[in-house]
């Protein structure tokens, strides 16, 4: 039944990606990639890590996709048809990527996971409980690092993004 | 299921989000692209959390999908700006550094 679960999440989400990355409007990328978000939290809740699994609906699936639509809904960008001359880049692109492909698994086999480690049967779940003991006392200083980080990236964008107001130069 | 499994679909997604750099020249496709290579890491992270029986993958995931999230807020100001003074999404016409 995991095994199955697996399977289903791990193809749909590789299919989803695919297609966002061929999808001609960019309104329609996006949505693939919200379908890889769920598909995603799937296999998080497969590997018991609950809270990342509802952490990663919420924030991405319902924080930054949404800014992505806006973006593209304010900018009302059209899609783009099938250019030419562009083949020789795309058949490089599929070829490079392949190669970092085999490359990367090939690697994983000389390292330490180069047999099949099974998970034991008493995983660590990932609960509220035990990750927020863990944010507030082991990680507390990254977390606070984050929320200065996003402080930084709102001022970041609200400036780059407004332009010129009136009266001024 | 091991976790040989999740690391290869790992791989494979993150080889999926550099096929779209290399070959979309769209600035929305390229940042995209970008969140689907971070989404194949926090799928490395969180399944070696679960091999190690260690919940730091899942905390380093957090702070994966928060950083992700301010970076995409910026890339998204820049897209804007991009739009507003050239009228094109092209990464490959924006080559000049003053117009």
């Amino acid at each position: 039944m995991e095994t199955l679960a697996f399977y289903i999440f791990g193809t749909l989400i590789l299919l989803l990606s695919l297609l966002v990355i061929i999808s001609r409007h960019p309104a329609y990328a996006v949505l693939y990639l919200l379908g890889a978000m769920f598909c995603l939290a799937g296999l998080y809740v497969l590997l018991g890590a609950y809270f990342v699994a509802a952490l990663q609906i919420v924030l991405y699936a319902g924080a930054i996709l949404v800014m992505f639509l806006f973006v593209v809904m304010l900018l009302s960008l059209q899609g783009e048809g099938y250019t030419k001359g562009r083949t020789l880049v795309r058949g490089l692109g599929v070829g490079v990527s392949a190669l970092l492909f085999m490359v990367v698994v090939a690697g994983t086999r000389q390292g330490s996971i180069g047999s099949f480690f099974s998970f034991s049967r008493e995983g660590t779940v990932g609960s509220v409980a035990e990750i927020g003991r863990l944010l507030f006392t082991k990680y507390l200083f990254p977390f606070e690092v984050t929320s200065l980080l996003i402080l930084v990236a709102m001022i970041g964008a609200i400036v780059i993004a407004k332009g010129k107001m009136r009266g001024e130069a | 299921m091991s976790v040989y499994h999740y690391i290869i679909l790992s791989i494979a997604l993150f080889t999926v989000g550099a096929l779209g750099i290399l070959t979309r020249r769209n600035a929305i496709y390229m940042l995209l692209s970008i969140e689907i290579m971070l989404n194949a890491g926090n799928l490395a992270f969180v399944a070696f959390s679960r091999l190690h029986n260690h919940l730091t993958g899942q905390i380093v995931a957090l702070f994966v999908i928060t950083v992700a999230a301010a970076e995409v807020a910026v890339g998204l100001a820049i897209i804007v700006l991009l739009h507003r003074l050239r009228g094109s999404l092209r990464v490959d016409e924006a080559n000049l550094l003053r117009w």
